[in-house]
């Protein structure tokens, strides 16, 4: 009884705590409702129009939404560059900020699952999908297998983190017994995650682009390389915005792990290219629409050799330890990896496995102003989701907001100063 | 989705505007009320919301919604359109040879089929994509032309290849489906479930043959052009957000009768038949000429064949 | 008595033999997927009329041999069918190759035999053996009706002019939208 009164206290209490906050944080939530706002608005036009509003026909029958889907998925999974370092090595710097990286990869599900939803045709159909309810076509079906992995991965996230705050806020020691199997398992479950995503594409014996053993392990590095970054960013800002003690060595530390994976990366890419080109075989055509343009349809061009670049600036700067080190170059590196992967999975992956399609044709695909909406509104949806979290998670985590110890920060409500 | 994290029902922890029992309802309503606005607030009645895999439906279920998709379809075209729900013929493996040195690529197999099949005209869709090469070229798909229109067809030292479905035997659509809406027939053809399909479009990234096509928008057919003689598997009309592709016409095969693209051939170019039937002269083409298979490395195993009868 | 039942009894055994017989037979027939419609001679196919322009038909209601006696001098026709022109195989050839001098209403082959027009697949056959084996099994030549049934043929004149045989070109049907073409009308997109 205690613990149901305990927990809708948590409840009640998170619900307060993220209603209320300075003038930055409600400008900012309000900036992502607005974007919410347009999302959700170019999305009635969608779902009354059909998926003819965007630029996707029957040639290029995926394209932004799922690029971002893919890019996202990798996002997920790169929490566990934190969860291997602080559990396996144990190393005390990184255990306290793991569950950030978990929190994150929470955020980024919940744009996949919404990335998914915008994508197809019948959202109304989406029971479809669920097994026993619906029909899900397991083990032969890559989908099946990714929907199951992705909802597993986020429900047992989801847990962890529940469970971690709940303890904080309950000011408890969380059971180790529980928490490190869960989260151990979470490192294979990552790596399910983005394989399963790889394989869905890479079973495709229709699309020589993808069609590639490598494909798995490219998105493995790529997604290791690139998940981080973000967190990178975010550890420096809640270190200046709130109370929470993030050690330098710990930061610096992800950053040397990235720079290992963006290396093992930029190889994967060298080696895919080389197996193109010096094979030059006809299915050399979708690398060549790539990086070179064909038949006088260059779009993707200046993209494709801006990801390499960034790229490959992103891996130098992280490699020398001076350059690592450094907070203005290392936040460059980290800009200009998350741009040089965001660039890769999304253009760099989906429209060259589809340029030309099955017959030859080539069909130059750029996102319509509802797509680019619509995508905006579910980036402000995981945004929000994250901030959310974080108002929530760090007092916690710190100890300031627990259940004894009052709301310090928190306005009371009419009702409790009167009880 | 932001209210999921602050009220969770399955957690003990009450929504904070509704009771135990009304819960349920709320609920109920709630996802009805979602679905029919994710349609876009078009007409989804509740016995299509809730209709299971056609695999899966008993004979009186499909009898059920067969009367319902007629009334439906009485409707909206004003036509008493009729939804057959024939099975394979017994001892039936469909096969399909296109004659390469024929074909003079005048499309009038693409347009038969439109109408045939109730194909939708605005946004357009066709089954049959016409490719014309250079005979000195050969069969080379990334130099193919589909968008030719000269003034006479076949023009000097160009051949034509038409592409439709080609009813695999290992069909890698059917594989990557995540719901089952697609499957392979005993007599060979590949169909769709368009109620079941999700749209998701696996299935044409999947296919080697650009031979599935997806309701973009509102297929847009007009009344006097249905074909009112459908098949719940074939050429009933589709609606928008699902995948369609040619089914060998199995309204008509089903029947004994040829394919549209089959009878409206000008050159004889097509020829259909059941590939168990020795006398059949699909038998007598896979026999006596040289056939082969577009991408046969794939391994798809179709049962469409394409030949060089001089 | 007993001789007369034994000598019933013949007649009926032989009456079911025979019925049992017949069943099996016609069961045999019904179980094929692939029943001739009506039994056609193996040298003949049932085809539709052949395409005559309209009234030349019966040729003896001017060629009549008593009235018009046949030159059989090979030359380019001046007084009548001057529409006609044949371009069909050498300069050589001529009317009289095919078309049968003293039976107007008739073809001929080679041999001399004569060929009506509704068979004129043996004449072409001929020379076009490869083409007329194809076109008997259904390979060769447009086909219309039923996969597992009855198959309506068409004559060869049916597609090939037989004075000037080469295969018209045809205009094409309109080709496919394209892509960027295919965009929502009427509200547009947002």
């Amino acid at each position: 009884m205690t613990t149901l009164r305990n927990f809708s206290r948590f409840i009640t209490d998170t619900l307060r705590i993220i209603t209320t906050g300075g003038p930055v944080y409600y400008a900012w939530v309000g900036l992502l409702l607005l974007l919410i706002g347009v999302g959700v608005n170019a999305y009635i036009g969608q779902v009354q129009n059909g998926l003819i509003v965007t630029n996707m026909r029957d040639q290029v029958s995926w394209g932004f939404y799922i690029g971002n889907f893919t890019f996202l998925v990798g996002v997920a999974a790169a929490a566990i560059m934190l969860v291997i370092p602080a559990y396996i090595y144990d190393w005390e710097p990184i255990k306290e900020i793991t569950i950030l990286g978990e929190m994150l990869a929470i955020s980024a599900l919940v744009m996949c699952l919404g990335f998914v939803m915008v994508d197809i045709g019948r959202p109304d159909r989406f029971w479809h999908i669920m097994p026993l309810v619906g029909r899900l076509n397991w083990p032969q079906s890559m989908l099946a297998w990714d929907v199951l992995v992705l909802n597993a991965y986020l429900v047992l996230n989801y847990f962890v983190v529940t469970y971690l705050l709940y303890c904080a806020y309950t000011e408890r020691h969380y059971v180790k017994k529980l928490v490190t199997p869960l989260v151990l398992l979470s490192i294979p479950m990552a790596v399910s995650i983005h394989t399963c995503t790889a394989y869905l594409y890479n079973g495709l014996a229709s699309r020589p682009f993808w069609n590639s053993a490598i494909l798995a392990p490219r998105f493995l590095a790529s997604a290791f390389c690139s998940g981080p970054a973000i967190l990178l960013i975010l550890l420096q800002v809640l270190r200046k915005t709130t109370r929470l003690s993030i050690k330098d060595e710990a930061i610096f530390k992800i950053a040397e792990l990235m720079a290992y994976t963006m290396g093992f990366n930029l190889f994967l890419t060298a080696a895919e290219t080389f197996k193109e080109f010096y094979s030059g075989t006809e299915h050399v055509v979708y690398s060549q629409y790539l990086l070179f343009g064909l038949k006088g349809h260059n779009t993707l061009v200046p993209y494709a050799w801006a990801s390499i670049i960034c790229g490959a600036v992103a891996f130098v700067l992280f490699l020398v330890p001076k350059t690592r080190t450094n907070w203005v170059t290392l936040n460059i590196g980290c800009v200009l990896i998350y741009s040089s992967v965001y660039i890769e999975k999304g253009m760099g992956l989906i429209i060259p496995g589809l340029t030309p399609d099955a017959l030859g044709e080539i069909f130059v695909y750029t996102p319509s102003i509802t797509e680019i909406s619509v995508a905006a509104g579910i980036f402000a949806l995981g945004f929000l989701v994250f901030t959310l979290m974080l108002k929530a998670a760090v007092p916690m985590m710190l100890g300031e907001f627990t259940i004894s110890r009052g709301r310090k920060g928190v306005q009371p409500t009419k009702a409790e100063e009167h009880a | 989705m932001t209210a999921q994290d602050s009220c969770q029902p399955s957690s003990g922890t009450p929504c904070p505007s509704s009771e135990h029992g009304g819960r349920r309802e709320f609920l109920g309503a709630a996802v009805a009320a979602v679905a029919t606005a994710l349609t876009g607030c078009g007409k989804l009645s509740k016995e299509e919301f809730l209709q299971h895999n056609f695999r899966e439906l008993s004979k009186e279920e499909v009898l059920t919604v067969i009367e319902r998709l007629e009334k439906e379809y009485k409707e909206k075209f004003g036509k008493d359109v009729k939804v057959a729900n024939t099975p394979a013929m017994p001892g039936v493996m469909f096969g399909y040879a296109l004659d390469l040195s024929r074909c003079i690529g005048c499309r009038r197999c693409v347009h038969a089929c439109v109408k045939e099949n109730n194909q939708s005209r605005d946004p357009e869709i066709h089954w049959i994509r016409v490719l014309e090469m250079e005979k000195e070229e050969g069969v080379n798909l990334q130099v193919a032309e589909q968008y030719y229109d000269p003034a006479e067809v076949p023009r000097e030292g160009h051949f034509y290849m038409p592409v439709q479905c080609q009813q695999c035997k290992k069909p890698p659509c059917v594989k990557v489906c995540p719901v089952g809406a697609t499957w392979r027939e005993k007599d060979g053809i590949v169909v769709v479930d368009y109620n079941w399909c999700i749209g998701c479009r696996y299935c044409m990234a999947a296919c080697p043959y650009g031979a599935r096509h997806f309701n973009w928008g509102d297929p847009k057919l007009a009344s006097k052009e249905v074909n009112p003689d459908t098949h719940y598997l074939g050429n009933r009309p589709r609606a928008k957000g699902v995948v369609e592709k040619c089914t060998f016409c199995v309204q008509r095969t089903r029947k004994g009768l040829y394919p549209a693209c089959v009878e409206i051939c000008p050159t004889g170019s097509r020829k259909f038949g059941n590939l168990l039937d020795k006398e059949s002269e699909i038998r007598q083409v896979l026999e006596t000429k040289r056939v082969f298979k577009l991408k046969e490395e794939l391994n798809t195993q179709p049962n469409f064949f394409y030949f060089y009868g001089v | 008595m007993t001789r007369l039942l034994r000598l019933s009894i013949l007649p009926w055994l032989a009456a079911c033999l025979l019925a049992f017989a017949v069943t099996a037979v016609t069961a045999e027939e019904h179980k094929k997927p692939h029943a001739a419609a009506t039994e056609i001679p193996k040298d003949q196919v049932q085809v539709p009329k052949p395409p005559f322009s309209e009234g030349i038909f019966p040729c003896s209601q001017c060629h009549d041999p008593k009235s018009m006696a046949p030159n059989t001098k090979r030359r380019a026709l001046k007084d009548m069918h001057t529409e006609i022109s044949l371009h069909h195989g050498p300069d050589s050839r001529w009317c009289l190759d095919c078309h049968d001098a003293y039976n107007r209403d008739n073809l001929h082959l080679a041999n001399g035999k004569l060929v009506s027009f509704n068979t004129s697949y043996q004449l072409c056959g001929q020379c076009h053996g490869d083409k007329l084996r194809d076109w008997r099994v259904g390979i060769h030549g447009k086909r219309t009706g039923n996969w597992n049934g009855a198959k309506q043929y068409l004559l060869c004149v049916h597609c090939h002019n037989p004075h000037s045989p080469h295969f018209k070109s045809l205009k094409p049907m309109p080709p496919p939208t394209r892509p960027e073409a295919i965009q929502l009308k009427n509200g547009g997109a947002r």
